[in-house]
């Protein structure tokens, strides 16, 4: 469709701008100022200039942080994606179950991330949870104080909780593709796995970017969930850049240092959004 | 033609398989709340054997835990609103025209919604106490429209962009004003994507913390935050308490997915997320 150009459309726009810029960017600009400074009781400044961004780059415990997010942040995407398309793909089209099936993957998505955590934290306990009892049974490598086992719960975990997403966005597309196309396919007399390939696979094209975009924010930005479950450890092995931010300013109240490595996280998030932003809308046309 | 041609993998085991995955962990959370302390932290059980519902009339008389889900469930309707009331606008100008800085703009909604709250909680305590909104449910609400405004836009631009101009040209003859044409025939057009936008946004206010958590003191404070300071530092030590204001919380997502059920799939798979 070819839109007009009308400046006049700004007005529109105006109402949701001007409650983001209340709510999102005045704050960003608070935390630049804080980066740049020494705050004393959270209203006494000393300039520092770029102090605080030459402490966090050269920290150690920075880039180990900011590595452990990324790791787990393609981790669960590695995971999700495929796993949600297969569900997805095998999921009933029609009728009853469909909608059943719709049902579970929503109900995981609308449960507080505190309960999230709760809940795998009591699934993983090695005393009364089901899979911590059961898993210390048959092996006895199961120790949440390790740190293979606390990676592979508190994966486990979000995949529970997001997996959901994956499916619903697929299955919404696979739904939509017209009868025809697997008639066509049908006719000549293409495999299963070629109707994958080059009917379903091109139309989840789109979806799977959106949801690779989401998974990729979210899973970068995870905080309450593997903190339930490990409370950041064994050491520091599942301590993510949010709860790094969250100790740094209210237990240390290091509001400058804290600020600092908010917006160096903060760009490189922005960096791979405008990214795929551009794929995504490079795949529209 | 012949028989309909279904290709599918019609093999309901592999979603079955899923189904069991997503209930087992739901089942063993009910299954404690209706335990006893003692019951709950002894060891691994599969049934309550004797069931009792203390934990949550424990919940349900301590006005500090229930005005925690009336206070949740207040921001969390009055953000849909407020995303709502502005996102419309905003998606229909985005999918109806082109206007200086339309791209620029529509990245920068969706870098709020990239933003971690971790980034964001301490400004926004000082902005909100100078400003009066610190510990009000208004105050999360519009804190909330940080990432839900975005998302709604996004929907609802989706949608929107499927509503033939025509429809609008009509509107603009019959001498109706942007507000009644919004009113009156572009939201009941877009009902369902409405419908959905309003689904995603109730969603994420609902299960957030990090700023549920920071923007608010006693008056305001939400089931989570409550949850977290109960049983964040607690762990174990009330577990079937928690567990049973954990399944309180579970239910108005359930209640909400059963509505929207029919709704979901279709929804999705007519808005932005889906166009080719």
């Amino acid at each position: 469709m070819d839109k007009r150009t009308k400046n006049g459309a700004f007005w529109l726009v105006m109402p949701a701008s001007a409650l983001l810029a209340f709510s999102f960017v005045l704050p960003i600009m608070a935390v630049m100022n804080y980066s740049l400074h020494d705050v004393f009781f959270g209203n006494n400044f000393i300039w520092v200039g770029a102090h605080w961004y030459e402490t966090v780059l050269g920290s150690v415990e920075f880039w180990g942080t900011l590595g452990r997010t990324f790791l787990y942040a393609v981790l669960v995407i590695a995971i999700e994606i495929p796993l949600g398309v297969w569900i997805a793909l095998h999921m009933p089209r029609f009728g009853r179950q469909a909608t059943f099936f719709v049902m579970i993957a929503a109900i995981p998505l609308l449960i507080p991330w505190f309960i999230v955590g709760l809940i795998w934290k009591v699934m993983s306990d090695a005393s009364i949870g089901p899979l911590g009892v059961l898993a210390t049974g048959v092996t006895d490598l199961y120790d949440l104080n390790n740190v293979i086992t606390a990676w592979i719960i508190i994966v486990l975990a979000d995949v529970w909780h997001w997996v959901g997403l994956v499916v619903l966005l697929s299955y919404a597309t696979l739904v939509a593709i017209p009868q025809a196309y697997y008639q066509a396919a049908q006719i000549d007399g293409a495999s299963r796995r070629a109707i994958f390939f080059h009917v379903e696979l091109p139309r989840l094209k789109r979806v799977l970017i959106i949801a690779l975009l989401l998974r990729l924010i979210d899973g970068l930005m995870v905080y309450i969930e593997p903190f339930m479950i490990t409370r950041g450890g064994p050491g520091k092995s599942t301590t993510f850049l949010s709860q790094d931010l969250i100790q740094t300013a209210m237990k240390e109240f290091d509001f400058g240092e804290a600020s600092a490595s908010a917006l160096i996280y903060m760009l490189i998030m922005l960096t791979l959004a405008w990214a795929l932003f551009r794929i995504m809308t490079a795949s529209d046309d | 033609m012949t028989k309909a041609f279904k290709p599918y993998r019609q093999r309901p085991i592999i979603p079955l398989i899923y189904a069991i995955f997503v209930f087992l962990p739901l089942y063993w959370l009910v299954c404690i709340s209706f335990m006893t302390q003692d019951e709950a932290t002894s060891g691994l059980s599969f049934f309550p054997k004797n069931p009792t519902v203390n934990n949550y009339l424990y919940i349900l008389t301590d006005p500090g835990w229930t005005l925690g889900f009336v206070n949740a469930a207040i921001y969390s309707g009055l953000n849909v609103l407020l995303s709502l009331a502005v996102a419309i606008p905003a998606a229909y100008a985005f999918s109806r025209y082109q206007f200086l800085g339309d791209k620029h703009l529509f990245f920068w909604f969706l870098a709020s919604r990239m933003t971690p709250s971790a980034v964001l909680f301490l400004p926004l305590v000082q902005l909100y106490s100078e400003v009066g909104l610190m510990d009000k449910v208004l105050g999360v609400a519009l804190a909330h429209c940080m990432f839900t405004v975005p998302v709604a836009v996004w929907i609802l631009e989706g949608f929107f962009k499927q509503i033939p101009p025509e429809i609008d040209e009509t509107s603009k003859i019959d001498g109706r004003g942007w507000i009644s044409f919004a009113v009156k025939i572009l939201m009941p057009i877009a009902a369902p994507g409405i419908g959905v936008a309003a689904f995603f946004c109730f969603m994420a206010s609902w299960v957030e913390l990090i700023l549920a958590n920071a923007l608010t003191t006693t008056e305001a404070k939400p089931i989570v935050a409550v949850l977290f300071r109960a049983g964040g530092p607690l762990g174990f030590v009330h577990l079937p308490i928690l567990c049973a204001a954990g399944v309180l919380t579970i239910i108005p997502g359930l209640g909400l997915v059963y509505f929207v059920r029919h709704y979901l799939a279709t929804g999705l798979s007519m808005g932005r997320v889906n166009r080719m």
